[in-house]
């Protein structure tokens, strides 16, 4: 996306936002390139190291380096915040596009089926999916995909319904455009922007969610880093290495902030008019 | 004479736009003496709007306003937030285009009247709500009692705008500021309203500026009238004046744009060409040349100043008259 | 003269709150080929919605549309999509009916592209064709967004989109409401100029009388849904045989001080649709209403050669 217009909003926090996810997202996709230590390797001896030449962060309470891991977890972290909300944007895109489009039965459906999907307790559900499919990176990205279908499906309906409405649908219709015509050129344009923009504060929801649920031990199986096992492992020792917690929780806190930045700066733009004149 | 009710010394207000800054009124004199009529006539964009809020002094907050406006001999620029709330329903109220937006939708009307006499006038609870019955009556609302107990979204458009004037009348204002009271209304209804401003205004010995885009709505009901284009009022003459003798190229040609009785079906509309300046971007010579028939080469170097050379008592910005 | 479209007994039904609205109440009158017929009323009136019958975009619950001989109202879908290249409408809101997201150029191709013309050289020659036509400069405005245009050049870019598949009917639902004076009437010359370069037969909604008197050839009347007086527009503004036409003309705002505006015009407002009187729907506003307009609905009427009226004691007497 382009920097917002004319000076609406100061962009110096949205620069911040993207090279502070760029710089995680690198660092996340070259992981295996960079010079660093395993991050599963255990160095008994050097058990919550402090920061030297070779573990720029100190090593964890099992001696693994702090970067290594930390790096390593981004990947995790970041695929599951990313691909989750996919499966979300995708399926609760089209179903609130067809159920606020075409209306009648289709709707009553769809909103009942995302009810009765958003009555169903969370936890339960992702107990369920480890415990018959077994605790695995896809499962974990399954099970918080799903979960957010509802929201993404809340939201394509309220703004199709919206857009149905209005004149230049109607205009579409008149013209004796066909359903699916009339979907992707006239709907899926204006629905794609603020879909977009709930996207991005899903993948900062998800990534947190990621973390509650690897603090709970339902997420990503031991001994693979992510952000939320690093602070479950930490706590054990806050007392000793405070740091250890710290570190993941400041990363993770950091780029939750900068989705959350970018998601609000693409949701000003959603309006394609500059201002109101 | 007496010194006039409302007096407006070159007032501008200026709004910082993501363009650039919009000069929304551009050094803009009117007076009106207590018990007339003036008409502020232009189209969407003149600067008509803003004109009123700048009298209100309810411009938006990051409007820049030059000038004075002189009300009952107070610059009202001057006045303390308290002074100006006090003032407002006393001696000056507004009634707007959408009576739907400018009531409040969850309280009843009565709640509304009655909290409006009770703050300005510190009547009772008791009083109030009788003194709110009686001006629904006034206005022409049937059953007046009852509808105290209504809501807003229960009455229909015209009933509304009733209601508003109501509200605007209750204090015995001064000054009345009718913005477009009627575009949002059926053209039946449209008459009624008018009518009824017209003859409380004359009843109450008010004054009033009525802001419309509508010529014929002016024609019939005020005193005088100021034409207003691309922020400057461009033509101001009593009304009969005026329509007598348009001397402003813009006035006339507005006039001619609109569609007459009178005339048989497809008669092809003199039509005013093209659109009006961009108002983040003026032109140093008058702002309608480039739309203009008339137009010569001095329109375009220098802006008319509003003027009335022959002492006739209409005044006109324009370097080749009528 | 044929009549290209006919209504026939046309009723629309909307459901509200478990009460019947009838928006359009048993309306019949045509459109010859190459007219314009001007359709006035109120708000709520029901002239839209009969617009948007017409065009069956809003399916009507009774009576029948035909349009050059087919009967629209009974057409499935399919054949329906096909028909409407003949059929077009221009909305009284021309920045909403354009898609903020699309570029003009790709706007007024739309058409084109949805009646399968794949050539894109041919596409891009009828859209700069019928640019030109309507006044807009190709070169300039087919890259842009809706939003960089004014109300004005946007209702332009409508009208250019609603021709470029040389339609024969377009229906025009408050076209210049929404517009300045001095923009209403370049775009009343523009619909003219279109309408004798297309050969185009048009349906002018509109809830001003001196705007449609400007264009058309006959005028119809409607109130709560029903059709109250259609008229030659000559006739109708000499002598209008309908008390609520006469009303509507003393209403008209006339820009001249010397004629003093009609006061104490009939008082009230329309009843609210939801709820019409009995018999004559106007009764309740009517200074002539009496006894036997409570009692029975007035039928349309020829009052006048070519003048129908649906009022049980009308202003003017058969000739």
């Amino acid at each position: 996306m382009a920097a917002p217009r004319g000076g609406r909003r100061p962009g110096a926090v949205l620069a911040c936002a993207l090279v502070w996810l760029a710089l995680i997202g690198c660092a996340a996709i070259f992981a295996n390139l960079l010079p660093l230590p395993s991050p599963t390797e255990m160095d008994l001896l050097g058990k919550r190291a402090l920061p030297d030449a070779q573990h720029w962060l100190g090593n964890d309470q099992l001696g693994r380096d702090m970067l290594s891991r930390l790096i390593h977890g981004a990947r995790i972290s970041l695929s599951v915040g990313l691909l989750a909300p996919v499966i979300g944007v995708t399926v609760g895109g089209a179903l609130g596009m067809l159920a606020g489009y075409f209306r009648g039965p289709l709707e009553t459906l769809t909103v009942g089926g995302v009810d009765v999907l958003l009555a169903f307790p969370p936890l339960v559900f992702a107990l369920a999916v480890t415990t018959y499919l077994g605790q695995s990176v896809l499962n974990l990205i399954l099970v918080i995909g799903i979960l957010g279908i509802p929201a993404f499906t809340r939201v394509a309906r309220a703004v199709t319904l919206s857009l149905t409405e209005r004149e230049f649908v109607v205009a579409a219709r008149a013209l004796g455009a066909t359903h699916s015509r009339i979907l992707l050129r006239e709907i899926l344009p204006n629905v794609a922007l603020p879909l977009t923009a709930f996207f991005l504060l899903g993948v900062a929801v998800t990534i947190v969610v990621e973390g509650a649920l690897s603090f709970l031990g339902l997420g990503v199986p031991p001994p693979a880093p992510s952000w939320g096992s690093m602070i479950g492992e930490g706590r054990e020792s806050l007392d000793l290495a405070p740091w250890l917690a710290f570190l993941p929780a400041v990363v993770m806190f950091m780029t939750v902030l900068a989705f959350n930045v970018v998601g609000d700066s693409l949701r000003a733009l959603t309006d394609p008019r500059p201002g109101a004149l | 004479m007496s010194a006039p009710l409302l007096s407006i010394e070159g007032v501008s207000v200026e709004l910082p736009t993501p363009r650039g800054l919009l000069r929304a009124v551009d050094r803009v004199d009117l007076t009106l003496e207590a018990g007339r009529t003036l008409g502020v006539v232009g189209e969407s964009g003149c600067g008509k709007t803003m004109l009123s809020r700048a009298i209100l002094q309810l411009l938006p907050k990051r409007a820049k306003l030059d000038g004075r406006v002189m009300f009952g001999g107070r610059d009202l620029a001057g006045l303390s937030r308290e002074a100006l709330r006090r003032l407002r329903g006393p001696e000056l109220a507004v009634v707007f285009q959408d009576p739907m937006t400018s009531l409040n939708p969850v309280l009843t009307i009565g709640t509304q009247i009655v909290e409006t006499l009770q703050v300005h006038l510190g009547m009772s609870g008791i009083a109030a709500t009788k003194r709110g019955a009686e001006l629904l009556a006034a206005v022409g609302i049937p059953a007046p009692e009852q509808r105290l107990r209504q809501y807003p979204s229960q009455l229909s458009g015209g009933m509304r705008q009733r209601v508003a004037i109501a509200i605007a009348l209750s204090c015995e204002p001064k000054l009345l500021i009718a913005d477009e009271p009627t575009t949002a209304l059926d053209v039946t209804v449209q008459a009624q309203i008018l009518d009824l401003l017209a003859r409380e205004q004359q009843r109450r010995h008010m004054a009033m500026i009525l802001i419309t885009h509508d010529l014929g709505v002016v024609a019939g009901r005020t005193d005088e009238v100021a034409v207003m284009y691309a922020g400057r009022v461009v033509e101001r003459a009593p009304t009969p004046r005026l329509f007598a003798h348009m001397r402003m190229p813009y006035t006339e040609a507005l006039l001619a744009a609109i569609p007459r009785l009178d005339s048989a079906p497809h008669t092809p509309l003199p039509a005013i060409g093209g659109r009006p300046p961009d108002p983040t971007r003026p032109l140093p010579g008058c702002s309608f040349a480039p739309r203009c028939r008339y137009v010569e080469d001095d329109c375009r170097a220098a802006k008319p100043p509003l003027a009335d050379p022959e002492r006739a008592g209409s005044l006109y910005a324009c370097w080749h008259p009528r | 003269m044929s009549a290209l479209l006919s209504l026939e007994n046309l009723t629309v039904e909307y459901a509200v709150g478990g009460r019947s609205l009838f928006a359009v109440s048993d309306v019949s009158l045509h459109v010859d080929r190459g007219e314009t017929l001007g359709l006035v009323g109120e708000s709520g009136c029901g002239k839209s919605t009969l617009g948007r019958a017409v065009l069956q975009l809003r399916r009507p619950t009774g009576g029948k549309v035909v349009f050059d001989g087919t009967e629209l109202t009974g057409l499935g879908a399919e054949k329906m999509r096909l028909m409407r290249r003949r059929l077009q409408l221009i909305f009284q809101d021309p920045i909403a009916s354009l898609n903020p997201r699309r570029r003009i150029g790709d706007i007024i191709a739309e058409p084109l592209i949805i009646v399968g013309v794949t050539d894109k050289a041919e596409r891009d020659r009828r859209v700069r064709e019928v640019m030109t036509a309507v006044g807009l400069d190709p070169d300039v405005a087919m890259g842009r967004l809706p939003h960089e245009f004014s109300g004005g050049q946007c209702q332009r870019i409508c009208i250019a989109r609603a021709l470029i598949l040389e339609p024969e009917l377009v229906i025009c639902d408050e076209p210049v409401s929404a517009l300045d004076v001095s923009i209403r009437a370049q775009i009343l010359n523009l619909l003219e100029e279109m309408k004798r370069r297309y050969g185009l037969t048009l349906l002018f909604i509109a809830h001003d009388l001196a705007v449609v008197k400007a264009v058309s050839d006959r005028i119809a009347v409607m109130y709560l849904g029903k059709l109250c007086e259609i008229a030659p527009t000559e006739r109708l503004f000499a002598q209008p045989a309908h008390p609520y036409t006469a009303l509507l003309l003393d209403a008209i705002p006339v820009p001249d001080p010397t004629v003093r505006p009609a006061t104490n015009l009939a008082v009230g407002e329309p009843p609210s649709p939801l709820d019409p009187p009995s018999g004559c729907r106007f009764r309740t506003r009517c200074p002539r209403a009496d006894r036997q307009c409570a009692a029975e609905v007035p039928p349309l009427r020829e009052v006048a050669a070519g003048q129908f009226a649906a009022c049980h004691h009308p202003l003017t007497g058969p000739a």
